[in-house]
């Protein structure tokens, strides 16, 4: 293997000797061993790195948190990682106007702690405990409330990004309703940091609900969870949430209702009243909503894999995800979003059956426009199957579009769709 | 190639009536709803299907042709003014609503149909289509994704990026490709469509878009509130959304603005010096407590009369005045220039201060009617064309405004876009880099720079070229083309 030249010298004149370190094995992605970990403490030393990094060609892998390091494939190369930990300023939180500014590598428990003492939140909730602001922008990450609120893609209103070549650049602003120049934001969105460094980002934010309730319903079958799920869809109940629980121990399907304390009695009993066709439906303590814990970690070894389906196919969606698993031996385990078309499920077997599994369902998902996607995985399983999944005929612009932000390819090579 | 070649070329592709190329026809397509700009395109040319427009573009592109976009032609940036020796692709025969599919919250329209008919289509099953634009009883949704249209509703429910999931597009090189999920969320790979929608008609052409229906709400009440004057309006705003209300809508209108509305449709409004319309929806009970809540507020910022629509029909006379208020200015003034800027909602006050004092220093009349939710300002500049001079003040004076808006932390504009109108303001919002890396998108898109050329950006490189301090271009400098 060919060994590059690393300036850590240089590096460090930019950053500081403290902030320049080896990489440890623990720093490693998907079995790919980069060789320093760099962390910027402002635009300027992210501008620098950067600058370095494009002159000598060093694979640049982009991290927070770290939280989602397992996202998209083994990267075709990894010199530096380049974290944003440093960048945890909040650099303007305007209450009157509902608008935030932050630098990336603010984490997200932290901000809605403090956003929270105005009665406010950035409405978003991804459950990766510990992710940067950054992070979740650049993976698109999103939780339960999505149904409500859409993901970060619809809440981020301005960014700030430094190019592979060291281009420091701005879209958007600080204000709702803008649409001068081209939305930058939504393409650095869920782009995993093939494109630049997110270094900033402005968002709307929404003011707390007062009060909330999760109702519950126990299910006997798929077709129920499609239709209990369709009945609160098209009704006007206004659910910040509707999810499944759906293994081999539980069936259930929660909605969440969120409204001022007036409302919300009244949001719960129609919640309540709508989803009794379909079984015993009981209020769950916030413990028990609390607890309803999704599957996205890979936690005990269960590989998470994300379906995205048209809303109305969540019947099929089980009974093709259960069904391939069982002839598979394959455990399953389901958290889904069961109102948006966004399914999670923690996986538990062999490579080769999660493989041979992920598979079977693509080829039915992406017929039916839809997408399966691996969220995690050994670096074995994603040789055996892309992380992705075919792209549509959007591929070849969408390479352009990388060769145009990144022409030497040092962002995350290998990492995004299509081998981006 | 020749010109007619070129008609020729077209007519076997679109059919003799889906060309248009006597002079005195094309005259129609001279400029969109901003009148200040005029070009007569050399051909325009009406696609009945994706397939035709895409036949056309690769036409454009194997001869280095220009185009431009239209829809219904509503636009007030000069968005789809045409290019000289360009050719105005019009899509308003393109009018098909291709699927209903209320499972799924979605319907699938071609480029040409009305924003309005999206709603009428699924009204009969308790939906509607959320963005609204005043305009949207003749506005196009090929125009609202090109120009990301908002609407009085957007404070809560977003803008036309929040609610279109997919497009198929023709690119200017006449390929096709479809962006976004459509039928399911969460595309893998970029987020080409929120990149292209807003895009003013410069990376392509929607030929079929996908956009989200919304369950109708449970209940709807609105009321309108009369106030001395904007800062005590502006007041009871802050208190709203302070009080962690997100109301459906909340216009203002000042003074002179009533008075107009008053004369031309007669809402029979309060004599005031300025108007808030504020409408919540939403579950019953919710929209109930709130909106008792938001009277209290009204009253507390000193307002002189609350009105609460008891009906429809009350309710529809107060939108009425609302929306009749561009048109309005024309009892009062020969001509007006509509501004279109943003700024933080807080800074509204100050804002409209400084207004108030340009329209003083510049001796013309300015009327306010804006998105008072989210701080989007319509400041219309009264002048009349007959006095010699007076446009151009009225233009230099709206310009004043914008560069207040900036100073003040907002956006050259909020819902109508940059177009031809404001591209010169550009730099003053974004530096040279930020433009440049904007264009690295324009280039992926469109490496030739023949969709929609010179709108957006003051002076767009060509692809290829090296970001760096601007060297004019060899060709434009031997005076063989105008840099698009």
């Amino acid at each position: 293997m060919e060994t590059r030249r690393m300036p850590a010298k240089e590096l460090e004149g930019i950053v500081g000797a403290e902030h320049v370190r080896e990489a440890a094995p623990e720093d490693a992605v998907d079995g790919v061993q980069p060789s320093l970990v760099v962390e910027p403490g402002s635009v300027e030393e992210v501008g620098a790195v950067m600058r370095v990094a494009h002159r000598e060609g060093l694979a640049v892998i982009v991290r927070g948190s770290g939280t989602k390091l397992g996202w998209g494939n083994p990267p075709a190369a990894a010199d530096l990682i380049l974290g944003t930990t440093r960048l945890d300023k909040v650099l303007e939180h305007a209450a009157g106007d509902l608008v935030l500014r932050v630098q990336a590598g603010v984490r997200l428990e932290e901000l809605q702690k403090r956003l929270a003492g105005a009665g406010q939140m950035l409405a978003i909730d991804p459950p990766h405990p510990g992710a940067t602001v950054g992070g979740i922008v650049a993976a698109n990450a999103s939780g339960p409330r999505r149904y409500k609120y859409g993901t970060i893609r619809d809440l981020i209103i301005g960014i700030k990004v430094v190019l592979a070549d060291g281009t420091v650049a701005r879209a958007g602003g600080k204000v709702v309703k803008n649409v001068a120049g081209y939305d930058l934001s939504k393409l650095f969105t869920g782009s995993l940091g093939t494109l630049g460094v997110i270094v900033e980002a402005n968002f709307r934010l929404h003011p707390i609900p007062k009060a909330a309730r999760t109702v519950a319903v126990e299910l006997e079958s798929p077709r129920a969870a499609r239709e209990a799920a369709q009945a609160i869809m098209h009704s006007q109940v206004e659910a910040t949430a509707v999810e499944l629980h759906w293994s081999e121990e539980e069936r259930l399907l929660s909605v969440l209702v969120e409204s001022i304390p007036e409302g919300v009695e009244a949001k719960r009993e129609a919640a309540a009243f709508l989803l009794r066709p379909f079984g015993e439906v009981r209020e769950l303590s916030d413990e028990e909503a609390g607890a309803l814990e999704p599957v996205l970690q890979g936690d005990g070894g269960e590989v998470p894999v994300k379906i995205s389906a048209p809303p109305a196919e969540l019947e099929d969606v089980l009974e093709e995800l259960f069904g391939a698993a069982g002839r598979r031996g394959v455990g399953v385990r389901v958290r889904g979003h069961a109102a948006t078309g966004v399914t999670y499920a923690g996986l538990r077997g062999g490579e080769e059956e999660i493989a041979a599994l992920v598979e079977e369902l693509r080829e039915i998902r992406v017929r039916r426009g839809g997408s399966v996607v691996l969220l995690g995985g050994s670096p074995e399983l994603k040789r055996r199957v892309d992380a992705w999944g075919p792209g549509g005929d959007y591929l070849g612009l969408a390479r352009r579009v990388k060769e145009k932000f990144d022409p030497r390819g040092i962002l995350g090579p290998g990492r995004f769709i299509g081998g981006i | 190639m020749e010109r007619e070649r070129l008609v020729e070329t077209m007519r076997g592709i679109l059919g003799p009536e889906g060309v248009i190329s006597e002079r005195e026809e094309l005259r129609t397509y001279e400029c969109d709803g901003l009148m200040n700009y005029r070009v007569i395109p050399d051909l325009v040319v009406l696609p009945e299907t994706a397939e035709q427009v895409q036949r056309v573009v690769r036409v454009c592109y194997e001869e280095g042709i220009p185009f431009v976009a239209r829809g219904s032609g509503t636009g007030l940036s000069g968005g789809a003014l045409p290019v000289e020796s360009g050719i105005l692709i019009v899509t308003s025969r393109m009018r098909r609503i291709l699927e209903v599919d209320i499972p799924n919250q979605r319907v699938v329209v071609e480029p040409g149909v009305i924003n309005l008919w999206i709603t009428e289509a699924v009204s009969g099953e308790g939906y509607y289509y959320a963005p609204d634009p005043a305009s949207q009883v003749v506005c196009s949704i090929g125009g609202n994704v090109a120009e990301n249209s908002g609407g009085v509703h957007c404070l809560k429910y977003g803008f036309t990026t929040n609610h279109v999931t997919g497009a198929e597009v023709v690119l200017p090189d006449g390929s096709v490709v479809h962006l976004g999920g459509g039928k399911a969320p969460d595309a893998p790979g970029y987020d080409l469509l929120g990149a292209f929608v807003g895009s003013e008609g410069t990376l392509g052409i929607a030929t079929r878009i996908t956009v989200r229906v919304c369950r109708k709400p449970e209940a709807v009440k609105t009321l309108l509130a009369a106030f001395e004057d904007t800062e005590a309006a502006g007041g009871a705003v802050s208190g709203i959304i302070g009080a962690g209300i997100v109301p459906a809508a909340v216009e203002m209108m000042d003074r002179l603005t009533i008075e107009a509305v008053e004369v031309a449709v007669h809402p029979n409004y309060p004599d005031a010096g300025a108007i808030l319309i504020v409408e919540l929806d939403g579950p019953e009970a919710e929209v109930e407590s709130q909106f008792e809540q938001v009277i209290g507020i009204c009253k507390q910022n000193r307002a002189t009369e609350v009105r609460v629509a008891g009906s429809d029909a009350e309710r529809a006379l107060f939108w009425k005045g609302r929306k009749a208020a561009f048109a309005a200015m024309g009892r009062i003034s020969n001509d007006y220039y509509v501004q279109d800027s943003v700024v933080p909602r807080t800074e509204l006050s100050a804002v409209l201060k400084k207004i108030s004092e340009l329209s003083g220093r510049y001796g013309l009349r300015v009327a306010n009617v804006f998105h008072a939710g989210d701080g989007n300002l319509h400041p219309l500049v009264l002048y009349d064309n007959n006095v010699p001079g007076e446009a151009e003040k009225a233009e230099e004076l709206a310009g004043e405004i914008v560069f207040a808006c900036l100073e003040h932390g907002g956006s050259l504009t909020g819902e109508h876009g940059i177009g031809e109108d404001k591209k010169k303001y550009m730099p003053k919002m974004f530096t040279a880099e930020d433009l440049d890396v904007m264009q690295l998108l324009r280039c992926a898109f469109d490496p030739h720079q023949i969709c929609n050329p010179g709108k957006i950006f003051p002076t767009p490189r060509l692809c290829g070229e090296r970001p760096g301090p601007f060297r004019m271009h060899p060709v434009q400098k031997a005076g063989l083309a105008e840099l698009f």
